[in-house]
């Protein structure tokens, strides 16, 4: 009893962790506005997510395509630098956390209890350098400081219209994957509602190197698109390291490919439709030193996989984003043992599979007002271990917000959020056997400059 | 009662259907009607910033821009397929909406579906008066054009001389005549003629098509005339075709004739 308590408290601290990591303030690019005199809503339905014509010009590597994209055509005193800072009010509600029966009694007994915290905050500032070096070379830099440290979010260049073709962009560095619905441009902000689920998703008790593709990636990637971007697609060769800047933890590549088509539906809007696939391997064990593992001596690799499709859909003011995923991982990895020790696999062990999705909605009442709802879950169709509870690790999450934007203007932006999120998590067992139930409330500023 | 009711809704009903669909014909381009209310919608979020709430080019980014946003209250445009002084076609409108103006700070749009991009028309007429009152004339028909060939641009080169082109554009089409740091647009504001030979692609369309339409109507609101009464087809044609080699370069500066030297003053 007191090893699953541990080890839901493990768990916890694992989710936290992933939490704080993954809701990074998204971010959008007044530098851009600056440099071409148009509104953030030019570029985003509500920043930071964008629209089509943003989107065009992110494919385009951040040109407008009007022979005034190079930095030649700025003035010397021009520097494409903007910073995104979110001063919040939140409280954290968590309905099921093991305490002490008596405060600092560690021997008095575990029961649960709901824990609640809130207070002002302010979760990081992101400052992004993004731009055109020369007409078709394109960059973009984003350290990230946090009150825990700063980190390097992403940081690449890209040749932009390779023989004069939209259909040919080849970008190298860290950068986020042309993901179906981009995480680091998502709405919403709060601890809970703050991320997709589904990018970031482990079964429990896998030891998969790779967390999911929301995490921002080190490798290539190749890409192009139609003149109005109606026809996309990507492919990247990743680094098995899922991000982490360094070598990589063992010789394997993994590869993410995404193709997404659009088309106009009379009355409505522009629709999009894609399929996109994450296939890697992951190391098992590694060589070690007196027992301790050798970096970048990862072996034993075993595959996984993430597919899956999704869709835009646009109902004048309404838009809904759908998503689905399905993802497998290999019984090694799924059950944590060493691919050269196959007898420790639990009698009937296998991979791990999972389905998952979500729905978005937002109402885009006018530029400077946006409605927002979210329902996403993951289920597991399969654990790795038949002693695992069939529904642990399922997820089940929404949100409902919206973000009012008093100031949208060429030169900067700011954003009123309201949030209220709550999840849903069978995870491993409380103590009374219930799920784990977090609720989330954020208001504040977003802005940036 | 009830049927006065009924009359008096049927007759607002069909008002109502009635002045629908007069205003869905007033903006059309191919299958497609346009709708002013959405525009304006498309407008305040994509337009406004540097074409104005008004319409009249004095957005908050019009200080920064140059050339200038256009102001859409003088309903006066550059690229058409008008003659000179006349209206745009909603063709026109459109073209330029999908296509952008290169060399400025207006993009292209075609990212917008194309029933956006009708319904930016229609509210981009609804700035000036003129749009009720007018009608544009009929669009230039172009002609078939002649096959390009040397001496097509040779006569082209000699028109581009004897028209005077390089008053404005310079003889060897740099866009540096004598006539060049004086010259204004409508709004007085001061305007740089085309360097040809930068190989920057044209305002209004880089096809050969293009640029026969641009010498025929004239950018309105520029400097730039109509040549329609002072050049045939053919000789539009040659000329095209001269402008478009020192675009592309088949046709080098060094080549184009040299700058005259300047007259003697009389004593």
């Amino acid at each position: 009893m007191r090893i699953a308590v541990v080890k839901r408290a493990g768990t916890q601290l694992l989710l936290g962790a992933a939490l704080m990591m993954a809701v990074r303030p998204a971010y959008a690019i007044p530098a851009f506005a600056r440099k071409y005199g148009l509104p953030c809503s030019a570029c985003h339905e509500a920043w930071p997510m964008l629209n089509n014509f943003g989107q065009t010009f992110k494919d385009n590597g951040y040109q407008l395509g009007n022979d005034r994209d190079a930095p030649i055509y700025q003035q010397p005193a021009y520097w494409p630098i903007m910073f995104r800072v979110s001063p919040t009010w939140h409280r954290e509600s968590n309905d099921r956390v093991a305490v002490d029966k008596v405060p600092g009694n560690a021997s008095s007994g575990l029961v649960e209890s709901t824990v609640t915290a809130s207070g002002f905050d302010v979760g990081g500032i992101d400052i992004v350098t993004a731009g055109t070096l020369s007409k078709n070379i394109s960059f973009f830099v984003q350290p990230f400081i946090a009150n825990s440290g700063a980190g390097l979010v992403q940081a690449w260049v890209r040749l932009d219209n390779v023989f004069k073709s939209r259909w040919l962009n080849f970008k190298m560095g860290k950068f986020e994957l042309d993901e179906p619905i981009s995480q680091e441009r998502t709405l919403t902000l709060s601890n809970t509602g703050g991320i997709y689920y589904n990018y970031f998703f482990t079964p429990p008790g896998d030891n998969n190197f790779f967390t999911g593709i929301g995490n921002l990636q080190l490798g290539a990637e190749v890409s192009g698109h139609s003149d109005n971007d109606y026809t996309r697609y990507s492919a990247a060769v990743v680094s098995s390291n899922n991000g982490a800047t360094g070598l990589q933890a063992s010789q394997s590549y993994n590869l993410y490919t995404n193709f997404n088509q659009a088309f106009e539906v009379s009355g409505l809007g522009l629709q999009r439709i894609g399929v996109y696939s994450y296939v890697g391997q992951s190391p098992t064990f590694y060589q070690t030193n007196r027992g301790n593992p050798i970096h970048g001596t990862g072996m034993g690799d075993r595959g996984f996989y993430r597919v899956g499709a999704y869709g835009q859909w646009y109902l004048g003011k309404f838009d809904f984003e759908t998503f689905y995923e399905h993802g497998h991982d290999n019984v090694f990895l799924g059950n944590a043992v060493p691919a050269n020790q196959p007898s420790k696999l639990p009698p009937g062990a296998v991979g791990p599979s999972w389905n998952g999705g979500f729905v978005e909605a937002h109402y885009d009442y006018n530029p400077r007002l946006i409605l927002i709802g979210k329902y996403e879950l993951v289920q597991m169709s399969q654990q790795a271990n038949p002693g695992i509870r069939a529904n642990a690790g399922n997820l089940d999450t929404w949100t409902v917000g919206y973000r009012w934007y008093p100031i949208m203007n060429p030169r900067a932006g700011l954003a009123w959020v309201q949030e209220y999120s709550r999840i849903v998590n069978a995870g491993p067992p409380t103590l009374s056997g219930k799920d784990d139930i977090h609720n989330s409330y954020l208001m504040g500023f977003d802005f940036d400059f | 009662m009830r049927i006065k009711i009924s009359l008096a809704g049927s007759a607002a009903l069909f008002f109502l259907v009635s002045s629908l669909g007069a205003v869905a014909q007033q903006t059309r381009v191919g299958n497609l009607g346009g709708n002013a209310k959405h525009g304006k919608a498309l407008y305040e979020r994509y337009c406004i910033f540097c074409h104005g709430q008004y319409g009249d080019g004095t957005g908050e980014s019009a200080p920064y821009l140059d050339p200038k946003p256009r102001d859409f209250t003088k309903a006066t445009f550059k690229c058409r397929s008008t003659p000179s002084g006349s209206l745009p076609l909603d063709t026109d409108l459109y073209d330029t909406i999908s296509r952008g103006v290169h060399a400025s700070g207006m993009p292209s749009w075609q990212p917008l579906t194309r029933e956006d991009r009708v319904d930016l028309v229609a509210y981009i007429k609804t700035f000036s008066p003129r749009f009720q009152e007018e009608k544009p004339v009929a669009g230039l028909v172009i002609p078939p054009e002649p096959a390009t060939s040397p001496q097509s641009v040779a006569r082209g080169a000699e028109l581009f001389q004897s028209m005077n082109c390089w008053l404005c554009h310079g003889k060897e089409g740099r866009g540096n005549g004598p006539s060049a740091s004086s010259l204004t647009d409508s709004k007085n504001y001061p305007i740089t003629p085309f360097d040809f030979t930068s190989g920057t692609r044209f305002k209004c369309g880089q096809s050969d098509q293009g640029i026969f339409r641009d010498l025929m109507t004239g950018l309105d609101g520029t400097p730039m005339p109509s040549f329609a009464d002072a050049l045939k087809p053919e000789q539009a044609w040659d000329l095209a075709h001269y402008i478009d080699a020192l675009r592309t370069g088949a046709v080098k500066p060094s080549q184009a004739q040299a700058e005259p030297k300047p007259e003697p003053k009389p004593n």
